[in-house]
């Protein structure tokens, strides 16, 4: 029987105690490493998402609130821009690919999106990855009132080809906003795992038509999605200087990975914020190892006096209190992987449900190496105070009555 | 003629009081013990037995004198060392006997033999064989009567095939029959096991059964005097 034994069989005879102070470390590394999964994955990808565009261009507003409406299919739009707006950057040297997008209506809180069938057809959500349809579906029309429905909207709302549904105006949804026009779900895309998912798409001319809307703006667009020629490099700086410098009608957000970026640079507190506490409470699940242990010192000095007096020494004695400390630390971030996993499901379904974006707990991250080494260094570290005490056992006073 | 397994000469320990004056409680001149030879000491409480058994055992350190244990002497070693001399050569009875209470039967046994020459599985099922708790081997000590768990204790002892086990009072605790049987029992399994018995008790029913049976009082030259510090 080595150290390894006499720690394990610590950890039984101390089991309650054993369990709760690891489920406390569980808990805490489980939170730190979901803390810090989320905001890299987040951060990397928000700024990683551009429905395969390089730019938005908009009404002259905020860059974010353009993105964040064009690209992720949150916020209001900041204004609608006109038709000639869009034929005028569709032509423009610089730019291969222009589509354009109309917002402005919803079905049951679910964003429809006006838009062509080119950003089907021509855009790439990511590289080499074009929208698909699920099978025994089509693409709309663009002249008819037809509607193909994201992945995660036609699970939610249960829609498939050859339902039907009645419109809502505006974008937060009202029962009482009902528009009269009837949509035919023709398509449902395959998973993106894109803000994509969360949208009902329908031809341009659905919004900018739709009863109730102004017929002075049926022409009018809430934003053009631009994907720059390749090669060009110089193309984004310019048409930023044109729209942005220059001009003072229209915005031109680009990059869109900067724009985001700027996102989370004004979050960042937040970020601050999040980091600390989930390292206090790091510190709080590394001291109950501490005080649980420390506490038990009394109950234990007669078993540190009888190892001793079989032959252990106390730096036998010292070390198997670190080992044991350590060892609580590991299985609670043994356990603090199941914690981590049960956060992240939580959390990347309601990012998901929000937003479109999928963030992959299973994906490696750095922390999952450094966190369990960190706490379980922690944890050893905190078995120093009560592995002096054992150290310090004076044996004979605490073997027996003394004759 | 071969020099005797224990050996002591000059051997002296004092204790601060907590109203401070240093109280000599063990003085002992000589005193030696052959190889498997079996010694029982016959001391009042309070005596300064135990004291002196901790002492051969190396779990204190003598103000002065020598405790030779096979040549080495146990007085003048550093602590880690007498661990280890402790671990590899002495086995120790006590009185309330010292199991630990989270360990089995078997996993106490193993314990004894775990800083000596290395735990030994067969052997540790034969000791506990041999004190018929063959059957017991995973029962925890409060699972136990109260010599049962002595009988735990003297196949711990032995766990570690030392050349000397102390005995601290080792029926104090234990009724009549109990007592007889248990005694029995050490006496035998030392033999066996070629160890040395030194027994330290105020029974005199248990020194009776000894054939070499020693005077603490006249051993212990100190009788807790008082010295100055």
């Amino acid at each position: 029987m080595n150290i390894s034994g006499i720690v394990l069989r610590s950890l039984r005879q101390h089991s309650l105690s054993t369990v709760v102070t690891a489920a406390s470390v569980a808990l805490a590394g489980g939170l730190l490493m979901s803390v810090w999964v989320v905001k890299q994955q987040s951060k990397a990808t928000f700024t990683g998402v551009n429905a395969g565009f390089d730019a938005v261009l908009g009404a002259r507003g905020s860059k974010l609130q353009l993105v964040l409406n064009a690209i992720f299919h949150l916020e209001a739009s900041p204004g609608n821009l006109a038709w000639q707006d869009f034929l005028d950057i569709q032509k423009n040297p610089n730019v291969e690919l222009a589509v354009p997008l109309a917002v402005g209506d919803n079905y049951r809180g679910y964003r429809l999106v006006g838009t062509t069938p080119e950003l089907f057809h021509k855009a790439e959500y990511a590289p080499g990855k074009h929208f698909e349809l699920q099978s025994g579906g089509d693409w709309f029309d663009p002249g008819r009132r037809e509607a193909v429905v994201g992945d995660f909207v036609a699970r939610k709302m249960r829609l498939k080809v050859g339902d039907t549904f009645h419109p809502f105006h505006g974008l937060i949804f009202d029962e009482k906003n009902q528009h009269s026009e009837t949509y035919v779900v023709v398509g449902v895309l395959k998973p993106s795992n894109t803000p994509a998912d969360r949208v009902i798409w329908i031809p341009l001319a659905g919004i900018q038509r739709m009863s109730g809307h102004d017929p002075n703006a049926a022409t009018d667009v809430s934003a053009v999605l631009v994907k720059l020629r390749a090669g060009s490099a110089i193309a984004g700086f310019q048409m930023d200087m044109m729209y942005n410098k220059q001009g003072n009608r229209l915005t031109f957000a680009w990059p869109i990975g900067s724009v985001m970026a700027e996102l989370f640079d004004k979050i960042g507190w937040f970020d601050r914020v999040l980091t600390l506490v989930s390292y206090l409470v790091a510190l709080v699940a590394t001291g109950s190892i501490l005080s649980s242990i420390y506490n038990s010192m009394n109950e234990r000095r007669r078993d540190l006096a009888i190892l001793r007096a079989l032959g252990a020494r106390r730096t036998t004695v010292f070390s198997a209190i670190v080992f044991e400390a350590a060892a609580i630390a590991a299985l609670g971030m043994a356990a603090g992987f199941g914690t981590y996993l049960g956060l992240m499901a939580v959390v990347a379904g309601i990012i998901r449900a929000q937003t479109g974006v999928v963030l992959d707990p299973f994906a490696f991250n750095p922390v999952m190496l450094w966190s369990p080494a960190a706490f379980i260094a922690l944890g050893a570290l905190s078995g120093v105070v009560p592995a002096m005490k054992a150290y310090r056992t004076d044996v004979a006073s605490n073997l027996t009555p003394q004759s | 003629m071969t020099a005797p397994l224990l050996s002591i000469s000059a051997l002296k320990k004092t204790f601060t009081a907590p109203d401070n004056p240093r109280h000599l409680i063990v003085d002992v001149p000589e005193f030696s013990l052959d190889a498997q030879m079996q010694l029982a000491l016959a001391g009042e409480s309070g005596s300064g037995k135990t004291t002196f058994l901790n002492l051969i055992a190396g779990i204190l350190k003598p103000d002065s004198g020598t405790i030779l244990i096979e040549g080495s002497d146990m007085a003048s070693l550093a602590e880690p060392k007498r661990d280890r001399l402790r671990g590899a050569k002495v086995g120790y009875i006590f009185q309330t006997f010292n199991l630990l209470q989270g360990y089995t039967c078997l996993e106490n046994v193993l314990l004894g033999m775990a800083f000596g020459a290395g735990t030994d599985l067969a052997f540790a099922r034969q000791l506990l064989d041999r004190v018929s708790l063959g059957q017991r081997l995973n029962h925890y000590p409060r699972q136990l009567s109260t010599g049962q768990q002595q009988r735990v204790a003297v196949a711990r002892a032995l766990a570690n095939k030392p050349k000397l086990v102390l005995a601290d009072e080792p029926t104090g605790n234990l009724d009549h029959k109990n007592a007889r049987e248990s005694l029995g029992l050490i006496r035998e399994a030392c033999r066996e096991n070629g160890a040395a018995l030194l027994l330290v008790s105020h029974d005199r029913e248990v020194l009776g059964q000894f054939e070499h049976v020693g005077d603490f009082h006249k051993l212990n030259r100190a009788c807790v005097q008082e010295v100055t510090a």
